[in-house]
């Protein structure tokens, strides 16, 4: 647990500012344009919210997460300590999958918060430096169009992407076999296909819950 | 079963793919008798000690291990049977994010309802006898190849069980050290009346610790019997083997 939230959580920070910041500055010039300029935060916080604060950091946490998990199961195999775990009646999959998919599972929806929250963070320094926004101006419109139900099914949905980077990882680790470089490949297959995974199931929900809850904007 | 077996093989099967790794295995191993499999590289060693403790299941044929059938159970009554076999691994498999002390108490404190003062003891108890007491508090990485092989047969000891399967003991390790780690095999038979299977290349450690030897070759046992009558005996593989090793032995 300890492993997947602390070190991850400096790299989801600078991702939500990265995402943050640079939303603001891109959306900014488009909206003016419109003459839509005061719509920025509900922009923001409904883009951010809802896709690419799950999304990026989902995606961020299966890169250092699927290729660590990947790399340390992967390389306990080779190294028959899964079999010596086995032979002595320790149950591996237990000790070592179930433990590690759980706290994937904890901790991609509290990192997603944190991203979100960092995000939203720097989308309003943006506008503060670009237009002198007021704080309670931007989090009163920041809010007005997220429903509770947004918030709470895109965040949770990334608890489904940490069940994913889990599964996928420690499942390819598990089935190593040969030497470092096999290892190696598990460590990249882990990334690539738990990235490609993530993708593909976040239009599959998002579409469920435009059936389930309707669309955000409606 | 014969009554006296410990462990028995009854035509052993065993296929990855096409490949046809153990074609027809029988073996007898009575109580408190060590016997050792010889073999090349490759020829199906490691797999057949593997389907002794259930981690390799065989294609056909029967195991039996105390009296129970390891092809047959699982889950939970193999676990049952497995605490009462040890399993030296040819790469020693200690757990690398653990000292040597916690790779002795992450078994001992899963399985047996010991104080911590009483783990403690047995676990410096064990290190004394592999001689290795000062490396209490070392990392697996920071051990030599031997040091490395001397804890994980501390491990595999540890739990006291009644077998041990050891998959090549020796190999890599200098000739003070093989006579070392074969003592200690040797001293585990004669005190604790174990009953063992080992794989090795080594003719220094099978002169050892064998009562009887086993040489596999194609996915069978091509010859029986002690050291001795194996080194005669009138088979090209057997030859090789032996041609090439004594030189390396001596
Ligand atoms: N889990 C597995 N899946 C597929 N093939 C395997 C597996 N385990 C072993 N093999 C194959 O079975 C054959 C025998 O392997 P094994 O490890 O038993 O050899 P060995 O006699 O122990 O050799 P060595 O002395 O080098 O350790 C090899 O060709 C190996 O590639
Ligand atoms: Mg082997």
């Amino acid at each position: 647990m300890d492993e997947v939230g602390s070190k991850s959580f400096i790299l989801t920070s600078i991702t939500g500012l990265a995402i943050g910041v640079v939303l603001a500055m891109q959306s900014r010039g488009t909206l003016i344009r419109f003459g839509a300029e005061a719509v920025l935060p509900n922009m923001l916080a409904l883009s951010v919210v809802k896709e690419i604060g799950p999304v990026f950091t989902s995606l961020v946490l299966a890169g250092r997460l699927g290729a660590g998990i990947g790399a340390e199961i992967g390389s306990m195999r080779v190294t028959e300590q899964i079999d010596a775990l086995e032979v002595a009646a320790l149950k591996p999959f237990h000790f070592l999958v179930i433990t590690r998919v759980l706290a994937c599972i904890i901790m991609f929806p509290i990192l997603t918060l944190w991203t979100d929250t960092i995000a939203l963070t720097g989308g309003y320094m943006e506008s503060y430096l670009a237009s002198g926004m007021d704080y309670r101006i931007f989090i009163a419109t920041a809010f007005e169009s997220l429903r509770f139900s947004d918030i709470l099914v895109d965040t949770l949905k990334t608890g489904f992407f940490g069940f994913i980077v889990g599964i996928v990882s420690c499942y390819l680790g598990f089935t190593v076999r040969g030497g470092t470089r096999e290892v190696g490949q598990a460590a990249m297959r882990a990334v690539v296909g738990s990235s490609l995974l993530i993708l593909l199931s976040d239009v599959i929900i998002v579409r469920i819950s435009m059936l389930l809850f309707g669309d955000a904007g409606s | 079963m014969t009554e006296q077996s410990i462990i028995q093989l009854r035509d052993l099967k065993k296929a990855f793919g096409a490949i046809e790794v153990l074609k027809g295995i029988n073996l007898d191993v009575p109580n408190n008798h060590c016997a050792v499999v010889m073999g090349g590289s490759g020829s199906g060693k490691s797999v057949l000690i593997k389907n002794i403790v259930g981690l390799l299941k065989p294609d056909s044929g029967s195991i039996s291990v105390l009296g129970k059938r390891v092809d047959l159970i699982q889950g939970d009554e193999l676990d049952q049977l497995r605490l009462s076999i040890g399993y030296l691994f040819q790469s020693g498999a200690l757990f690398d994010s653990m000292t040597v002390s916690e790779n002795l108490m992450f078994f001992l404190e899963r399985h047996l309802n010991l104080s911590p003062k009483e783990a403690n003891d047995k676990i410096m108890q064990t290190l004394e006898w592999v001689e290795l007491p000062e490396k209490l508090n070392d990392y697996p990485a920071d051990l030599s190849g031997g040091q490395k092989k001397r804890i994980a047969l501390a491990r595999a000891v540890i739990m006291e069980p009644k077998i041990l399967l050891y998959d090549e003991p020796t190999t890599g390790l200098d000739p003070v050290s093989v006579r070392m780690v074969s003592d200690l095999i040797v001293r585990l038979q004669a005190e604790r009346g174990i009953t063992s299977v080992a794989i090795t290349h080594d003719l220094l450690c099978a002169e050892i610790i064998a009562d009887s030897v086993h040489f596999l070759q194609d996915g069978q046992f091509v010859a029986s019997g002690s050291l001795e009558e194996i080194s005669r005996f009138d088979h090209p593989a057997i030859a090789t083997f032996f041609g090439n090793e004594t030189s390396h032995a001596s």
